[in-house]
């Protein structure tokens, strides 16, 4: 007889049993020990159908392909760069794919186009089993970040920050009359407007994010601080 | 120079410390409280006193000591030099080495490595005050932190000492009662499967005795254990009751 | 070792067979040379199959320790050194040789099989210090049960040099006395494949092996126990490899005393 023994945005904690039955398919940041499915981190449950998956409240960034994230060159080699992705995994970005036109590796020193301790938005290409992690500029959406400040969170938090439908997001970038621009890796970068208002916002966000009320609370915060 | 033998360690049933023989001694633990970690917890047996910090998973450099399916699990375990009644010297010992071996080869048991392969988890205890147990102290503020920095397990790891004073099989030695008793034996479970990842033992036990001292253990590690995944939870209740 | 190399050793023993065709509860074939080394006072060449452990007993005069002021001291070092396997690398005493050293010392300090007081020669000031020297020279496998029981066979043909207390020197061409030793504690170290246990693994079991356990015997006790190598042992596992080494136990000091 199949059972689920906790409810939707439970907080759970490692080894912590949460359902019983072979029917029931172990989620993100669960695994099966037997008949049991058991959670793997502390987290919120969420329960769709017979998936019972737990989404962490820490933990560090692992890249996905499609992901948009904020890296920070670290290192020019001739023919790529690597790229600090706030993970445990340092991300590479080959020549191919950040500079579009012909470029004499033998001639030129690709520091010209990016620089150690730039700032880039960039997609996730892919991730190899051994943790290669390629990164693209070739999208709409890539390109340098220059100025501004970056604020790190928690990645799980990320859709948090957004919001549904980005409403969270766009409720801060208006309050603020901040640019805003969140990477899935859990790196933030606001420019312009009042940064300080909107990382003390984006900052609530990440402490309280499994408790209910919070996008009252981050308005609040916004209409009471604004300028 | 230790302190001298005490004429009797058990007196009554009852120990020096007035505990009886299957209790605990006061225990207590907390996370969060390194801030610059990733995870962090400290753990207290009594008087022993151990402070745990994870970071990690983590770029692992050199690059050949990368293992392409796993991460690493890098554990050290680290006496403050103040920790001990005669000063202990900083830096490793063989003891130090030896403990930081076995309790890494532990943590391996739980910490679900394959997840982050190529990756170094940095996992750091420092043992405050000493005053018997010490390593369980050091596995329990370690399996805490792990948790507290989110790095994926399939369980805690709970840790306890038992031994035998003046023939009486005790739970949780202190440091006279592992100067001058008859054995130490520290015993650390998985409480999921009850699985046995770390057993020493020094001292003279019959095979009755030892079923005996693992009973005793069990008993004490599941106490442990419910400090653990109390402590982990509170965290975000805490937060929640802030509001 | 590869890692299709470590699947056919774990296939083998998931159809219930060892790699050398033992029986599971089996021991190698153990050697002992004793008194091998002329310069030490004690000593003892083992293979157990291939493994082959040198150890040296050597004595010197030391001051004791102040809580202890009576009594001798034993001092237990191991060697993995690089002749011994492609794997071992020139340098000090690493994890492995120093959890070795201090499973060994445990097994001969906790069993009782040194009478320290016998090892006093001024209450004090002086007293003797037994060294005793694990030097590995061949690694297939279970170093600990080779150096455990090299360890105590020297121990039990070492002898005191001759001392001149009044010109604190001495003379290790003369071999005296008897070392004072009164137990033969036997480590016996079991790998855990899969959910099987085999006793003694060699150099391929051991790099397949899930999780390691060593059990130390004097008479019908257990005077140490170490759990090693990651994995896990259920209740009944540890035992059932206690009870196995309580059987075992007298064979081997048959084997010893030779």
């Amino acid at each position: 007889m199949s059972e689920i023994f906790v409810n939707e945005r439970d907080v759970v904690i490692p080894g912590q049993t949460l359902a019983r039955g072979m029917d029931i398919l172990p989620g993100y940041g669960t695994y099966r020990d037997g008949e049991e499915i058991v959670s793997k981190v502390t987290g919120l449950v969420k329960i769709k159908e017979r998936l019972v998956s737990v989404i962490p409240l820490s933990g560090k960034y692992m890249p996905r392909p499609g992901d948009g994230i904020i890296g920070i060159i670290e290192d020019v080699q001739p023919t790529f760069w690597n790229v600090n992705i706030n993970s445990p995994y340092v991300g590479v970005l080959l020549l191919g794919e950040a500079v579009k036109e012909y470029v004499d590796v033998t001639k030129t020193d690709i520091s010209k186009y990016y620089d150690i301790g730039e700032i880039i938005y960039a997609r996730v290409l892919q991730i190899s089993r051994s943790g290669i992690v390629t990164l693209s500029m070739n999208d709409p959406k890539a390109k340098k970040l220059r100025g501004g400040k970056l604020v790190r969170i928690t990645p799980y938090k990320v859709p948090r920050v957004i919001g549904k439908e980005g409403s969270m997001i766009e409720m801060i970038k208006e309050k603020t009359r901040c640019q805003i621009i969140v990477g899935q890796n859990g790196v933030i970068w606001i420019k312009g407007g009042n940064e300080a208002l909107a990382t003390k916002a984006i900052l609530l966000i990440e402490k309280e994010s499994h408790i209910s009320g919070l996008t009252e609370k981050v308005a609040k915060l916004l209409e009471g601080d604004e300028k | 120079m230790k302190s001298g033998k005490p004429e009797k360690l058990i007196i009554d049933g009852k120990r020096l410390d007035g505990r009886a023989l299957d209790e605990l001694r006061e225990m207590e633990a907390k996370v969060g409280i390194i801030s610059r970690a990733d995870g962090s917890a400290m753990f207290r047996f009594g008087n022993s006193v151990a402070v745990a910090a994870v970071y990690g998973p983590r770029p692992m450099f050199p690059k050949h000591l990368q293992d392409p399916e796993k991460a690493i699990i890098n554990f050290r375990y680290n006496m403050a030099p103040f920790s001990t009644e005669e000063r202990v010297k900083p830096g490793t010992s063989r003891r130090s080495i030896e403990i930081s071996k076995v309790i890494k080869e532990a943590l391996t048991e739980i910490v679900c490595i394959e997840e982050f392969p190529r990756t170094v988890i940095d996992v750091y205890v420092e043992m405050l005050q000493s005053d018997g147990s010490t390593r369980c102290a050091a596995i329990n503020a370690a399996s805490l932190a792990i948790a507290d920095a989110g790095v994926p397990m399939k369980d805690f790891i709970s840790a306890c000492s038992v031994g035998k004073v003046e023939g009486h099989i005790v739970l949780d030695i202190n440091g006279k009662e592992d100067n001058y008793g008859e054995v130490d034996m520290p015993v650390a479970i998985v409480p999921r499967g009850n699985k046995i990842v770390l057993l020493q033992m020094d001292g003279e036990l019959s095979l009755e005795e030892f079923e005996k001292c693992l009973e005793l253990a069990k008993k004490g590690c599941m106490q442990v254990y419910e400090l653990q995944k109390s402590v982990i939870k509170n965290k975000y209740v805490k937060i929640a009751e802030e509001r | 070792m590869l890692k299709p190399e470590r699947e056919y050793v774990r296939k083998l023993v998931e159809e219930n067979s060892r790699i050398n065709a033992r029986d599971f509860l089996d021991q190698r074939k153990i050697e002992i040379e004793k008194g091998i080394y002329k310069k030490a006072e004690g000593s003892a060449l083992v293979k157990f199959g291939e493994t082959v452990v040198a150890v040296g007993v050597k004595l010197s005069v030391e001051e004791p320790f102040p809580d202890a002021p009576n009594e001798g001291l034993l001092i237990v070092n191991a060697e993995f050194p690089p002749v011994a396997s492609p794997e071992f690398e020139p340098g000090p005493p690493g994890e492995q040789a120093i959890e070795l050293a201090r499973v060994v010392d445990r097994g001969i300090r906790e069993s009782g099989a040194i009478d320290f007081e016998k090892l006093c020669i001024k209450e004090g000031e002086k007293v003797w210090g037994v060294f005793v020297d694990i030097h590995v020279l061949n690694d297939d496998g279970n170093l600990i049960d080779a150096s455990g029981i090299g360890a105590i066979a020297a121990l039990l043909n070492a002898k005191f040099p001759k001392y001149d207390e009044e010109k604190n020197e001495i003379d290790y061409s003369q071999k005296l006395e008897p070392l004072p030793v009164r137990k033969i504690p036997i480590p016996f170290t079991f790998a855990k494949i899969g959910n099987k246990i085999l006793l003694d693994p060699c150099k391929e079991e051991e790099e397949a092996m899930d999780a390691r356990f060593t059990v130390t015997i004097v008479d019908n006790k257990i005077c140490a126990m170490q759990k090693g190598h990651g994995g896990f042992f259920t209740e009944q596992e540890v035992k059932n490899m206690i009870k196995i080494a309580l059987e075992k136990y007298e064979k081997v000091v048959g084997i010893v005393k030779a």
